[in-house]
């Protein structure tokens, strides 16, 4: 394993939505404070740091992380997916987050990056969710605009989607 | 083509959010050279400051600045409030601080990191006094005082008296009295206060971008204390905003903190609050003790009201506070008929947090007390508890109603809307539902609450604080102006600015909904942009978005200027197709002849011709490139010499109707069914309305069960992160069946009034209520967590 000090400022390297990146960094640095901060990347949000609120939520090598509880040096190497991945290149949106818009699901939009990845990597695992399994992942997620009835209609119209195509 | 007012079109905003690309606060690019401020805390609730060592901090690496409230007072001024006290708040403690949480200091580096490190090697020393926590205690005369210059801690007191209160009690059959409370909560916005500032030396100006709501009130609060002009302050509130619910109002402390410390250090500063300071320090609802007393008839009809309301403002009173306490005054009768009331309102100051604006912004503390009240009087004349309710709602036919203490109401149906939510089999099946649990030995009671929803406030309501005589000397105070810009650029195309902040509502696409409509184009023809600059935009006092202004005030006046700006396209129109003006119209992208479709002409080319050919104008037309139209509706008067004042423009209704169980083991309170019926006239956007109502119904549920600011008899703060300070998730808020009444207000153009703060209004008391149904108890206290049931259960011996 990579020993580095603790005042040291190193390089890391990771896969940003498909692109390799790199950041100078100090070994300190939150995944979630990288990302913003080093690469731009401000699509992902900071609600608590400290892991309740769910709306840094990205997928580090496909699984749902909190970015906020994960160091930077942590992704090194790794493959790590953001909201900004979601949309087609010509800012088309797909079917979740399609289903957001539709469903009124949003209204500051600032903890919907969060779920929209957490139910990226969920609805990839479990394809077929029930509504009480959606509201068990969405349970991860803290929301103050819409008082979440919303947000599941969309999460159970983009399982429906997803599933049919 | 049917009007897109009144459709549930889909949100412009949505696409960027969907896809990481807002542009919040802390997404926008920061000057070169921008420094980073940390703000050190007070440890303690109350307390001296002796001694403040930055000298090992500011020998660190890449450290500019550990500025403290010395600092700062030689350059700044204490914020302006309406109450003339002795009590002055800069943006760091000064000599004292007065709750946990205050700061103390600003360590400005390099980096937030740094900064940080450099905040632990700054030494403070402090002589701890005597806290006081709670809201009666302050005001004993041996409690220790938070402003000795104030001489006490209840610095505001004030007698309000409507009618006939003491003949009505004198002839009442009977009295019932009450005495409720309110907590502290607040609806924790999940992007916290950016600030990023930078001073100009050469013009002794400040530039400023922070997450600021409004109102604007404020913007001259803050440049006093800057010691500047108001254009001497340039405000940028950036085009996305991590919601508010009023919280957003209180980042203008730091945002004077944080443009000082560009001015001192001789950079660009940024700020990013983080969540534990936000629980801590950032911004609390007040709580408020009410007694509250009732004359009654054998009947239930309520002759006369009394009502005694001690809010609790925490260490300092800031603008516009003692708002709450007065916000709701003209509607103190909420929705009944009710001649004679007298009121008292004190102001008392504790070591807590300063309290400030907050989603229902004193609806939900009145309805508290209101409405356990009417309950109470049921119970105690052995009445039905609805049945009461019908008795004392004003009427269908008194509308426009005066109320006693001067709101103008100005439409409704509250009976109708009654009968329709309990009919429908909706109230059988409740108690049904009831009688079926307690036949098994559970607990199930049935709640019910009726709110009347203010909706754009007197800019003139705070001013009721004053007596009239001070009022005459500070000068006029009412009305409230609402300004939206509509624009026409070179090819015709449409862009709209208004004086209101965005926080996640769909303003963006409510305000092209409306002038769309005008002009006879797409929503997305029109460009909406609302991120906000003070120096350039229009705005007036009353701007920004708090208080349901939106839809009785900014929609008002993008329907006006953007019917102005139709007029004169119609004027230009009728010219170059050869026709009289009252032949063209405006549709489908296209300004032609009403009687000849197909004499037309593309909008742009038409709405475009004051750019290229303005000499071709009709004759006196001025250029038809910008309107912007003020709207001042008359009916926000002033005080009266006896203080009765019309708080507000509109008022919607809502009535909520529950069923609750308490679980016989956990002590939960379960909400078996919650229907909530809304009359906020005519609805501009279905899908918006029902969002903002179901946020709102979440924010309720919230305050009833969950939330809750608390701190030890000491002053400690017990609710510092979101593991002790309880935000609902999906799986604790319950279904909410939701129906709708639509009686248009007569005093806006486009008859809709405000509707995003009434269920934060009547939840708490409608489940107050259905507890004390399923209890048989009288004292319930919110939020009803199991602990405070358990107590309940055990103290009534159940």
């Amino acid at each position: 394993m990579r020993r580095i000090a603790k005042d040291e400022r190193t390089r890391i390297r990771l896969t940003l939505n498909g692109r390799a990146r790199s950041a100078e960094t100090e070994p300190r640095t939150l995944l979630s404070d990288f990302l913003r901060y080093s690469l731009g990347a401000t699509g992902t949000h900071v609600g608590c740091e400290h892991g309740v609120c769910g709306c840094c939520t990205v997928l580090l090598d496909g699984t749902a992380v909190r970015s906020c509880l994960t160091l930077a040096v942590q992704a090194e190497g790794r493959d790590v997916r953001t909201v900004e991945s979601l949309a087609a290149p010509d800012g088309a949106l797909n079917a979740l987050q399609q289903a957001f818009q539709n469903h009124h699901a949003l209204q500051c939009g600032f903890c919907t990056p969060g779920i929209l990845m957490s139910f990226t990597d969920y609805l990839k695992r479990n394809p077929k969710p029930s509504e009480a399994d959606i509201r068990d992942v969405l349970s991860g997620h803290l929301c103050r605009c819409t008082g979440y009835a919303g947000i599941v209609s969309a999460l159970l119209e983009a399982a429906n989607r997803i599933e049919s195509r | 083509m049917p009007p897109l007012v009144g459709t549930p079109i889909r949100r412009k905003e949505d696409p960027a959010l969907l896809s990481g690309r807002g542009r919040y606060a802390d997404d926008l690019p920061t000057p070169a050279g921008t420094l980073h401020g940390h703000v050190i805390r007070s440890p303690h609730p109350h307390a001296d400051i002796v001694r403040i060592d930055a000298r090992d901090a500011l020998a660190k690496d890449g450290v500019w600045a550990v500025i403290t409230g010395q600092d700062l007072r030689k350059i700044s001024d204490p914020f302006l409030v309406a109450l003339k006290t002795p009590v002055h708040q800069w943006s760091l403690a000064v000599d004292r601080v007065r709750y946990v949480g205050e700061p103390v200091a600003l360590v400005v580096a390099e980096s937030r990191y740094l900064a940080e490190d450099a905040a632990e090697l700054v030494r403070i020393e402090y002589r701890p006094l005597d806290a006081v926590i709670d809201a009666q205690a302050a005001r004993v005369p041996t409690a220790p005082i938070l402003h000795p210059e104030a001489k006490t801690n209840e610095i505001s007191v004030r007698r309000f008296s409507y009618g006939d209160t003491k003949s009505a009690f004198a002839r009442a059959d009977a009295r019932v009295a009450l005495r409720t409370t309110f907590p502290r909560l607040s609806f924790t916005p999940m992007e916290c206060y950016v600030v990023v500032a930078q001073y100009n030396s050469a013009e002794g100006s400040y530039d400023v971008l922070a997450n600021f709501q409004g109102p604007f009130s404020t913007h001259p609060v803050m440049a006093r204390a800057l010691r500047v002009g108001g254009p001497k302050l340039r405000l940028r509130i950036p085009p996305d905003s991590g919601g508010s619910f009023g919280i957003k109002l209180s980042v203008f402390p730091y945002v004077v903190l944080i443009a000082l410390a560009a001015r001192i250090t001789g950079r660009p500063v940024k700020w990013v609050e983080d969540r534990a300071e936000h629980l801590l320090a950032a911004s609390s609802g007040p709580n408020r003790i009410t007694e509250i007393e009732a004359a009654v008839t054998r009947d239930g009809r309520i002759l006369a009201l009394r009502l005694d309301q001690l809010e609790d403002y925490g260490a300092f009173l800031r603008a516009p506070m003692p708002g709450p306490l007065y916000r709701m005054h003209g509607a103190i009768t909420g929705a009944y008929d009710i001649a004679n009331v007298d009121v008292i309102n004190r102001v008392v100051l504790t070591n807590k947090m300063p309290a400030s604006l907050i989603r229902g912004f004193g609806g939900p503390q009145l309805y508290m007390a209101l409405e356990r009240l009417v309950q109470r009087i049921a119970i105690e004349l052995d009445l039905d508890h609805l049945d009461v309710i019908r008795r004392n709602l004003v009427p269908a036919q008194k509308m426009p109603y005066r109320a006693a203490a001067g709101a103008l109401y100005d439409s409704g149906d509250y009976p109708r809307a009654v009968a329709t939510t309990t009919d429908s089999g909706r109230l059988d099946d409740l108690k049904r539902r009831r009688d079926a649990a307690r036949a098994n030995g559970r607990k199930y009671g049935i709640g019910f609450a009726a709110v009347v929803e203010p909706a754009m406030s007197n800019m003139g309501y705070l001013s009721t604080l004053l007596t009239a005589e001070a009022r005459d000397r500070a000068g006029p105070k009412n009305g409230a102006v609402s300004m939206v810009t509509v624009n026409i650029d070179p090819l015709g195309a449409v862009s709209v600015t208004a004086d209101v902040t965005v926080q996640g509502q769909g303003h963006e696409t409510v305000l092209a909904q409306i002038v769309a409509d005008q002009l006879g184009l797409r929503p997305e023809d029109i460009n909406v942009v609302l991120e906000m600059d003070t120096a350039k935009d229009q705005w007036s006092i009353a701007a920004g978005t708090y208080s349901c202004r939106f839809t009785p005030g900014t929609a008002v006046a993008a329907h006006l200027a953007a019917s102005r700006m139709a007029e004169k396209l119609k004027g230009i129109g009728a010219k170059q197709l050869n026709i009289l003006p009252e032949d063209v119209e405006l549709a489908q992208g296209k300004i032609r002849s009403r009687s000849n479709p197909d004499n037309a002409a593309p909008f742009g080319r038409i709405a475009g011709t004051s750019h290229w050919s303005p000499v071709m104008l009709p004759e006196g037309m001025a250029p038809a490139l910008s309107e912007t139209a003020l709207w001042t509706p008359p009916e926000l008067e002033p005080p009266t010499r006896d203080d009765r004042i019309n708080t507000s423009l509109t008022y919607g209704f809502v009535f909520d109707m529950c069923g609750v169980e308490i679980d016989p083991l956990t002590y939960q309170v379960r909400v078996d069914r919650y229907v909530s019926m809304h009359d906020a006239g005519r609805i501009l956007n279905p899908m918006i309305a029902d969002g903002q109502m179901r946020g709102a119904f979440a924010q309720g549920i919230a305050a009833a069960l969950y939330e809750e600011f608390s701190y030890s008899d000491e002053g400690a703060f017990l609710s510092g992160t979101f593991a002790d300070y309880l935000i609902p998730t999906v799986n604790e808020i319950p279904p909410v069946e939701m129906l709708h009444q639509e009686t248009p207000s007569p005093l806006t153009p486009l008859g809709a009034k405000g509707l995003a703060e009434g269920n934060c209004m009547s939840v708490p008391a409608c489940i107050a209520n259905a507890i004390a149904d399923a209890l048989g108890v009288a004292d319930v206290r919110i939020p009803a967590t199991p602990r405070r049931i358990h107590a309940l259960m055990e103290g009534s011996g159940r």
